[in-house]
């Protein structure tokens, strides 16, 4: 399923300021094709800003940021490389889907709405057939009965549920997830991990996650990066990483979160 | 010929030169009335608060119902009330007073929601502390409410002062000859109105970005260190 | 002259009241959509426009632009040999309307601004164009916070109305003014008047309400 010559996503000595503040230096990071890699890290230290940068949220300060072998941030212009302009942007972001830690559902629209909506008017898909593919993901994350219900009325642990058939929805080849339970009481977590879960399971979407579950992005990864300072600092399967680290900083941070 | 000055008909940069004296004294005029009708309506409106927020209901809820009253009627309707209905009681004021009176009191109406805003919003605990420091109640609302309330009422009067000017030239219709009124008198009489009428709108802009920028000058200046507004 | 001869010359100028606040208001809407979303264009021409319209209604009084429009705009229309006279009462809906309409721009923009920025976020995430996103996720959004000043705004318009009788349209105003000349009874033509428009004010702030409770329906279903 993982494919190892070319990288799906690519990082080249990204680098991202927030004024003074040097948030990705240098960043090189590549995730293969199919892989599910989680990012790990401290609080504050720019690992949400990697996905926000890949969903296009955010700009970048220099390098390059290519998606499936194509320049994210840039266009190929006449002399090289030049920035991308808002149509190149909607053509790349059609690759990618984002789960947000705030959920950021549509608060005016139904469940079934918040997840069709975009399939309709961005896809194009015809609304009968943007109805059935939103009641088949509701099924996929549990929600079949939530249909007509708007977001307010459902639990936080819900309405991640319904983020994340939102973000499916649009059949992104790469499914970004922004710290996804940290918004959720601790009673609810679960019912969402199990969700992505599933997902890393029986799908071959390309996965990045920024999580401070440590158990699940054990289970779930093939990959755990461990970010800091604008860097991966470490890198390796989750077995490596999460039982042998080799770096000091790594070993800090994982007798602080695992305590 | 308006208040001793002749208009030049020759061409109409001339003629727009020859009326800027008389648009400006109607201009004094509308400032006049727009102070005057400001203080009422800041007084009154402190009086309807007050009411409005008496224990018993029997105040609080005749003077809700008057505010609601004013505010839901038309200035224009108000302004003829008073200069007709009035000298009916013996009561026989200048038409400007009638008119200052009017834009007072249908401003009052607003004011006084804004007095009740801003006191309102200063926090409950402010004065459950006063209490507990033992100050007297003249003593809590004097150096504790006040000086938390004024620098959110003072914007907000400002902008009805703005507001009151801009109504000013309704007073036309009981003979106040503000700005409005001696540009029709001028037009009526060249049988042009496209000049004056333009130049009243374009001292009015002029009017209103200044006291607009006084008001947010006002706003900077006003001590509100450590005050929560919102 | 008993009192309630006056009832029937009023009710027929009230109908007047009602039909220049209706068409006004849409007006006004129509204006303030137009102007508040253009205030936040990156298009500088549809800004500046924009800009300039809220600036010059909202900065002047409202007789003096329904003076202007009709005693003044004729005359500027015959020097570039354009008829520019307009009847009354067209003179008094569009005074009304890009008074009122002026006022709800700004209404309208802070309403989109206040907007959060999670949700443009998300409609990006999912690939909607700006246009999209303004049209099916911020203006939704942002319509039920509008209310509030819309309600204050529509009672504003109505009690606007008044002054267009000082163009000789046959308003409720006007009606009353008539009787009065008519009659000297001020007292009770008056109060009359006042407690009609009270009465008319009360009926837009019911229906403001209601349209109010429509479009916010989303945010209490189920409670």
């Amino acid at each position: 399923m993982t494919d190892t010559t070319n990288p799906i996503i690519k990082f080249d000595k990204v680098i991202k300021r927030f004024g003074d503040l040097t948030v990705l230096n240098e960043l090189d990071f590549e995730v293969k094709r199919g892989e599910k890699v989680t990012i790990i890290g401290p609080s504050g230290s720019g690992k949400s800003t990697v996905l926000r940068i890949l969903m296009t949220l955010e700009g970048i300060d220099g390098g390059v940021v290519a998606v499936n072998g194509e320049p994210l941030w840039h266009e190929q212009g006449p002399d090289g490389l030049r920035p991308a302009s808002e149509a190149h942007l909607r053509k790349m972001r059609g690759q990618l889907g984002m789960v947000f830690q705030q959920f950021n559902l549509f608060p005016h629209m139904s469940v079934l709405r918040n997840i069709t909506e975009a399939p309709v008017k961005v896809l194009g898909l015809s609304k009968a057939a943007a109805r059935e593919r939103g009641l088949e993901l509701l099924e996929l994350v549990g929600l079949s009965d939530q249909a007509d219900k708007y977001p307010h009325q459902l639990s936080g642990g819900q309405q991640q549920r319904v983020g994340i058939a939102r973000a499916l929805a649009m059949r992104p080849s790469i499914l970004l997830f922004d710290e996804p339970t940290s918004a959720l009481d601790p009673e609810l977590v679960g019912e969402v991990l199990t969700v992505i879960g599933r997902l890393a399971e029986e799908h071959d979407l390309t996965m990045l996650l920024v999580t401070h579950e440590m158990r699940f992005a054990r289970e779930i990864s093939d990959r755990v990066c461990f970010f800091d300072q604008g860097q991966i600092r470490e890198e390796g399967t989750p077995e490596e990483l999460f039982t042998n680290p080799s770096e000091a900083r790594t070993r800090e941070f994982l007798q602080a979160v695992l305590d | 010929m308006l208040f001793g000055y002749a208009w030049d008909l020759s061409s109409p940069l001339a003629f727009a030169i020859s009326i800027m004296p008389i648009l400006l004294t109607g201009m004094w005029v509308t400032i006049q009335a727009a102070v005057l009708g400001f203080f009422v309506a800041l007084v009154l409106g402190l009086v309807f608060a007050i009411l409005k927020s008496a224990p018993s209901r029997w105040i609080s809820w005749p003077a809700t119902l008057i505010t609601e009253f004013i505010r839901d009627t038309p200035l224009l309707v108000q302004l003829f009330f008073l200069y007709y209905v009035l000298p009916e009681y013996g009561i026989v004021l200048p038409a400007f007073m009638t008119g200052a009176l009017a834009l007072g009191i249908q401003y009052s109406a607003y004011t006084s929601e804004v007095y009740r805003a801003g006191l309102e919003a200063v926090p409950k605990d402010q004065h459950e502390a006063a209490r507990a420091l033992n100050l007297t109640a003249a003593r809590t609302f004097t150096h504790i409410v006040v000086p938390q309330a004024v620098p959110r009422i003072v914007p907000a009067m400002g902008n009805y002062l703005v507001s009151i000017m801009k109504d000013v030239p309704v007073l036309s219709v009981v003979t106040v000859l503000e700005m409005l009124n001696v540009a029709k008198i001028v037009g009526d009489r060249t049988f042009s109105y496209l000049i004056p009428l333009s130049l009243v709108g374009g001292l009015y802009l002029i009017m209103t970005l200044v006291a607009s920028s006084g008001v947010r000058l006002l706003d900077a200046w006003l001590p509100k260190q450590g005050i929560p507004l919102k | 002259m008993h009192w309630t001869d006056y009832i029937a010359p009023l009710m027929e100028g009230a109908w007047v009241t009602v039909q220049l606040t209706l068409y006004s208001t849409v007006l006004g809407t129509v204006l303030a959509f137009a102007a508040g979303i253009g205030k936040l264009s990156p298009n500088w021409i549809i800004k500046g426009v924009s800009v300039a319209y809220i600036e010059v209604f909202r900065g002047t009084s409202l007789l003096v632009q329904l003076f202007w429009l009709y005693f003044a705009l004729p005359l500027a229309g015959a020097a570039i040999g354009i008829d520019l006279r307009l009847p009354p009462v067209i003179a008094g809906v569009l005074a009304l309307g890009l008074n009122i309409g002026a006022y709800g721009a700004e209404v309208v923009r802070g309403a989109i601004q206040a907007v959060h920025n999670d949700q443009h976020e998300a409609a990006r995430a999912l690939n909607f164009s700006a246009r999209q996103t303004l049209f099916n996720i911020t203006i939704p959004q942002a319509i039920p916070e509008m209310m509030p000043s819309f309600g204050n705004l529509a009672v504003q318009n109505l009690k606007d109305t008044a002054l267009v009788s000082l163009i000789s349209l046959g308003d409720l105003t006007f009606r009353a003014e008539q009787i009065r000349n008519f009659t000297q009874d001020s007292t009770t033509i008056y109060s009359m008047l006042l407690f009609t428009y009270f009465g008319m004010a009360l009926v837009v702030t019911a229906a403001m309400r209601l349209l109010e409770r429509y479009v916010t329906r989303w945010r209490t279903v189920g409670g």
